[in-house]
């Protein structure tokens, strides 16, 4: 009998098929509701400041995106994205890293960004791409990047990052690196080509690359049901020979210990690792869009009494590491904070005329040159039409 | 020196830059053990080790997706896509990301070190997709490099600048010269210049620019019009993304008549970027209208391969047409 290398061969004489559920893949929770743990469940090691510092940047993103979406309203930035509901999964993800592991996102995955280490200034100067965004205002609001926080710039197109991530990770193996690339994406991108095409190269090649889902239910308008039919994202990473966990997004201990075990697993078996994680995607898609047009009111409180937030502070309280009346006046003065470096990075000027044609090459090209000098003398004839360069074009 | 053919030269170019540099890594499907379906890659992971010259799973966007990752962390990927023919699946990839990754991070990271070796061109019975020219696609595309050489020795220069460039370069090997084309081609190390055409024979009354396999055809039509007395000057453009529009200029001022060959269909071909280029540069120097020689509005066709072809004849009649106009 023929011997396709990898595929079980065993014998049988009367048809048989596999039923698509075949493969139930359980769902890893700690934290109950109330915020204490499940019965005989140990939580992970975890000391008292990363459990703060994770706390912290969980507020700081629900705070930012309450800020921020209310500043796109108000036609003070272009367009925004929160994570609200999923600060559990893009956080407690992070903190289970080594801060020198790559870090390649989908778009909401601020959290990540937050617990790295990315500053409340560079988050501003992003948003309204302003001269000192380290992108140098070219893209979107949202698409960060920093390279000495080990965050690779993102970019709109969906699930690129993926078979990136596994190239990435690949090199970093080949390098004799210890160290690992996290490749978030949502379930809907997990419907791209590009994800068929990176997990299955990460596992031929045995690239020690973490795959990330964050399955919230809703791709835009489109739910999860009409996405695939088979048993969520992780069942998908078995079909590949990698292999996966599904742990509760809402729940901070059980991404943290499932991501950390992944790691481990990545980095000692030299191989890809896949994370799927449950949560809901509380707010609107993006600042473009109107959930009501497609879900109920009730689905929403259904699932907002599953707060990633609520939950991981009641048990920070039961630990006595969280001080109420301190954390109050913390997120107050964190709200004042926000509007104020807000206002700050509203004011600095926009990214001079220059920065349109570097970094398109690595030196701009005797084309692009003349492209920008006539650009140049058009400004300088008609300077009341571009006043963000006219006046400041030498 | 020593007589190589085009592939050979590919292959001594890729061996290289792997035994001068640990970065460079050669992978793509067929390319590892088997060294490749045309054997441009050969003998490489037997010299350099699976790691570094391997089979990938059958996914362009895959093999590009995944060179762009390496590449974001300081390798030199060089993948293969067996035929530039399969390149569309891996379009997004890049067009998307490798050509946009430096300019959207602020320079914060690139994958400059990518480059992409395909075999191109038709000539060889190869129907509809094993034939094509898909250049001008990607010559729409800011932030990439376009390549394509018309002789061993060519190839090899061009290979290696490509593969130390700071900037991802596609390239486009005729495969219908990959055995024909033999030459001598120097054993040591070397680089020909990135976007810079070159003049391969001067001429007076007519400049005649092509690329690639197409070299071989204009220069038969260039000999064909020397025997009746026409003087062309025939250029190789070498790099179509950043292109040499000073030296094709340059030519043009002097001659005051252009034909440009490609095998790709006209309409939205690449002579069309250079025609609109060199009218507005060289408007009064013109004495004629430039003629484009192109392949036909179809796909590739089997049968009439002859016939769609952008042949000598054709070429030799658009240069009689120029200058009698």
């Amino acid at each position: 009998m023929a011997d396709p290398s990898n595929a079980t061969i065993t014998t049988v004489h009367q048809a048989q098929f596999t039923g698509a559920h075949a493969l139930h893949i359980p769902t890893l929770r700690i934290l109950q509701d109330d915020g204490s743990l499940h019965a005989g469940v140990s939580p992970p090691v975890l000391d008292r400041d990363t459990a703060l510092k994770i706390y912290d940047s969980m507020v700081f993103i629900r705070l930012l995106d309450e800020r921020m979406l209310a500043a796109q309203r108000q036609g003070r930035i272009s367009f925004y994205m929160q994570c609200l509901g999923e600060e559990a999964s893009t956080v407690a993800s992070a903190a289970a890293l080594d801060r020198h592991d790559m870090i390649m996102a989908q778009y909401r995955e601020q959290g990540a960004l937050r617990y790295r280490g990315f500053t409340l200034t560079q988050f501003m100067n992003q948003l309204f791409s302003n001269e000192r965004d380290l992108g140098k205002g070219r893209q979107m609001p949202v698409h960060y990047g920093c390279r000495d926080i080990h965050f690779m710039t993102i970019s709109s197109p969906l699930g690129t990052q993926i078979p990136q991530a596994s190239g990435y990770a690949y090199a970093q193996k080949l390098r004799g690196e210890s160290n690992t690339t996290l490749c978030y994406f949502g379930e809907g991108a997990a419907s791209e080509g590009d994800f068929h095409a990176g997990l299955n190269m990460a596992a031929v090649l045995q690239a020690p690359v973490i795959f990330f889902c964050r399955n919230n239910g809703y791709a835009i308008s489109t739910p999860a049901s009409e996405q695939f039919i088979g048993d969520g994202i992780a069942c998908r990473a078995v079909g590949y020979g990698i292999q996966a966990i599904r742990v509760d997004g809402a729940d901070v201990l059980a991404v943290y210990e499932a991501t950390r075990l992944a790691r481990k697993l990545a980095l000692e078996q030299q191989e890809p690792v896949l994370v799927e994680a449950i949560a809901y995607r509380l707010g609107a898609h993006s600042s473009s869009d109107d959930p009501s047009g497609y879900r109920s009111r009730e689905e929403e409180e259904g699932w907002r009494k599953q707060d990633p937030i609520a939950r991981y502070r009641l048990w920070l309280l039961q630990q006595g590491w969280l001080d109420e009346a301190a954390d109050q006046i913390a997120s107050d003065a964190l709200r004042q904070e926000i509007l104020e470096a807000l206002k700050a990075a509203e004011q600095i000027p926009k990214p001079r005329l220059d920065t349109l044609i570097s970094d398109v090459y690595a030196e701009p090209t005797p084309g692009l040159r003349s492209q920008l000098e006539a650009l140049k003398n058009h400004i300088r004839q008609y300077p009341d039409a571009y006043p963000v360069s006219a006046g400041r074009l030498d | 020196m020593a007589q190589m053919n085009m592939l050979q030269a590919i292959n001594n170019a890729l061996d290289l830059a792997m035994s001068r540099d640990e970065n460079v890594i050669c992978f793509g499907e067929d390319v590892g053990h088997f060294g490749g379906v045309f054997r441009a890659t050969s003998q490489l992971q037997d010299k350099y080790g699976k790691h570094r010259c391997f089979n990938t799973p059958l996914t362009e966007q895959g093999i590009i997706g995944f060179a762009n990752g390496m590449a974001a962390r300081g390798l030199k990927p060089v993948a293969e896509i067996q035929f530039a023919d399969y390149i569309y699946p891996a379009f997004d990839q890049l067009v998307n990301e490798t050509a946009k990754f430096r300019y959207r991070s602020g320079n914060q990271f690139n994958v400059g070190g990518l480059v992409l070796r395909t075999p191109y061109g038709g000539g060889i019975a190869g129907g509809h997709y094993h034939s094509q020219s898909p250049e001008a696609y990607f010559a729409h595309t800011p932030g990439l490099r376009l390549v394509v050489p018309r002789d061993p020795a060519q190839a090899k220069g061009l290979l290696l600048a490509a593969i130390n460039c700071p900037d991802p370069v596609l390239f486009f090997e005729p495969k219908r010269l990959y055995r024909a084309a033999v030459g001598e081609v120097d054993e040591d190390y070397y680089e020909l210049p990135l976007g810079v055409a070159e003049v391969v024979q001067a001429g007076t009354d007519v400049t005649v620019l092509a690329w690639g396999a197409q070299m071989e055809v204009v220069a038969k039509a260039v000999a064909l019009a020397g025997q009746q007395g026409i003087s062309c000057e025939l250029i190789d453009l070498r790099s179509l993304l950043p292109w040499d529009a000073d030296l094709v200029a340059e030519s043009v001022f002097k001659t005051g008549r252009l034909v440009i060959n490609h095998e790709a269909p006209l309409t939205g071909g690449f002579a069309g970027e250079v025609a609109a280029a060199i009218q507005q540069r060289c408007f009064l120097y013109l004495e004629s209208p430039i003629e484009r020689v192109c392949g036909l509005d179809t796909p590739y066709p089997l049968a009439l391969e002859k016939e769609y072809m952008a042949d000598h004849l054709k070429t030799f009649e658009a240069i009689v047409r120029t200058v009698n106009f």
